[in-house]
């Protein structure tokens, strides 16, 4: 077995190998199902309430892609006007992670208050806790810059605009993704958050009223959505760093050979 | 101090005139350095680590403004000017995100030229450059030795005929390191350029070089760590027309001029 075909299967087993204990845990009637249906159950359940989690999924997706779209363009800006002006970094810097220690369950509640049942407060919300990592990571991958790349551009004739484009952009590119990662999963769980404090739709909601009716098969059926949900999010960035970055994959094979 | 020569405006590249130096408000790093790059000749400046060699490479690529002397090209002042003399790292300072031909066309591509423009007046230089079948590729794809060959094509390709070299080989191995003195010495005089290397290395210095100058303490009786570096030398390797720099290294000419460095280097 080649290690790349390990480095499938062994996951892949572990998982299916735990599934197998839950299916048989509950099936021997150890654990009561109302509390904890099989996994079988759970896709059965799933697939009967297709078309109603189906319109919830539409809506928290379109939550988080919007939070998730305006978070990461004022990250960027942030981060662009803390490397450009040192006045704006040392006045953001603290502001900016003590907002971080604000909890979003804490806050989702007053969103509801300002802002209604729609869909402002749960982008505002995701927003608020996707701009943080975006910021965080490109300021850092800015400034790890090299200064005698800098010097070197400066000698050919950089201007500010170029020594942006093609030194510190790209080197902040792998830190902006790997920000970007945490980033899309906290859009997923914003927006579900959201959804719980009051709202008309969107899993959030779907799981408020199974809950109610102690449904918990479509409990775990919309926490398995919201999972497929970050996954794909995740997957979708992953694609897009590879695209943005086509020269790590020459470097990570580099290292492998090395 | 060192008499740099009497020769007339037009024939020095690149001249150092009593230089001063400094980093924020800290003590002189290095104090009236005289130093003259002749059209055509690679000059070396040796000295110990610490004797202020990045901060006077930094000044004479006009990245520093000197608190006293100035910096003359062909006789101009661009004292405080970047971008007249063109510069190389031992670092090799590729753009990882940029494939070996653009990389080495950024001067160009920063100057405003279109991309397959530059591309076209960097490619015929590729072989010569020894990187024929590495233009498409990512620099962490290459060797150490090509990186630093690629990383000289992009200085060349900056279009000036004096150029800098800090330390341009020593984070190579020692037979990468070898070839490419003998082939930066022949390139540099097929292309015409006054070169300034800054090494170390007594040896490399005094293969490499037409004149060496050599860093030292301008106070040797304060064995004071903290006074400021100067001239305190320079030796004219006398090397046989046409020798490479590793024959060169075989002859007593390359032991008597590596004796007088090592003179200057210790008596400090």
């Amino acid at each position: 077995m080649g290690p790349s075909a390990k480095r499938i299967l062994v996951p892949t087993v572990a998982m299916l190998a735990l599934l197998a204990v839950w299916e048989l845990v509950c099936r021997l009637g150890v654990v009561p199902a109302y509390l904890l249906p099989a996994p079988s159950q759970v896709i059965v359940a799933l697939i009967a309430d297709v078309p109603t989690i189906w319109q919830h999924t539409v809506t928290t997706l379109v939550e988080a892609a919007v939070g998730l779209a305006i978070g990461v363009v004022i990250g960027f800006v942030l981060a662009v006007l803390m490397d450009r002006f040192e006045t704006f970094y040392l006045a953001l810097q603290p502001l900016i992670t003590l907002s971080q220690t604000v909890p979003a369950i804490a806050v989702a509640p007053l969103l509801v208050l300002w802002f209604g049942y729609g869909l402002l407060p749960k982008v505002v919300l995701i927003v608020f806790i996707t701009f943080f990592p975006v910021a965080v990571s490109l300021v850092s991958g800015f400034r790890s810059v090299d200064p005698d790349q800098i010097d070197l551009m400066r000698t050919m004739h950089a201007t500010t605009w170029q020594i942006f484009r093609y030194v510190k952009l790209p080197a902040a590119a792998e830190p902006f993704f790997a920000g970007l990662k945490i980033s899309a999963t906290y859009a997923i769980v914003g927006a579900v958050i959201a959804e719980w404090l009051g709202g008309f739709s969107g899993l959030g909601v779907y799981m408020t009223r199974v809950r109610k009716s102690f449904s918990y098969d479509k409990m775990f059926a919309s926490i398995l959505v919201i999972s497929v949900l970050s996954m794909a999010l995740l997957g979708l960035v992953g694609v897009l760093e590879r695209v943005c970055m086509p020269w790590k994959r020459e470097e990570r094979k580099a290292k492998k050979e090395r | 101090m060192v008499d740099v020569g009497t020769q007339g405006v037009g024939a020095v590249a690149l001249e150092a005139r009593d230089l001063t130096l400094g980093w924020g408000d800290g003590p002189s790093v290095v104090e009236g350095v005289d130093l003259a790059v002749l059209p055509g000749q690679i000059t070396c400046l040796v000295g110990r680590s610490g004797m202020g060699k990045t901060t006077i490479l930094h000044a004479l690529a006009g990245l520093s403004v000197p608190r006293k002397g100035c910096v003359l090209l062909h006789g101009d002042d661009v004292t405080g000017k970047p971008g007249r003399v063109s510069y190389m790292l031992q670092k090799d300072l590729l753009l990882p995100n940029l494939t070996v031909i653009d990389n080495a066309c950024l001067p160009l591509t920063l100057g405003g030229m279109r991309k397959a423009k530059a591309r076209e007046k960097a490619r015929p230089l590729l072989e010569r450059f020894g990187l024929k079948d590495a233009e498409g590729k990512w620099p962490s794809q290459l060797s150490g030795g090509m990186r630093q060959r690629a990383a000289f094509l992009r200085t060349y390709l900056m279009g000036n005929d004096v150029v800098i070299l800090d330390e341009p080989f020593s984070a190579l191995d020692a037979i990468t390191r070898a070839d490419l003195r003998d082939w930066f010495r022949g390139e540099a005089a097929d292309l015409g350029l006054s070169t300034l290397m800054i090494t170390h290395d007594a040896d490399e210095a005094c293969m490499m070089a037409d004149c060496v100058y050599v860093l030292g303490r301008l106070n040797v009786s304060a064995a004071d760590e903290s006074s400021p570096a100067t001239v305190i030398g320079r030796v004219e390797p006398s090397r046989p027309q046409g020798a490479s720099a590793a024959e060169f290294a075989l002859t007593p000419q390359f032991l008597e001029a590596k004796v007088r460095v090592m003179e200057f280097l210790k008596g400090e």
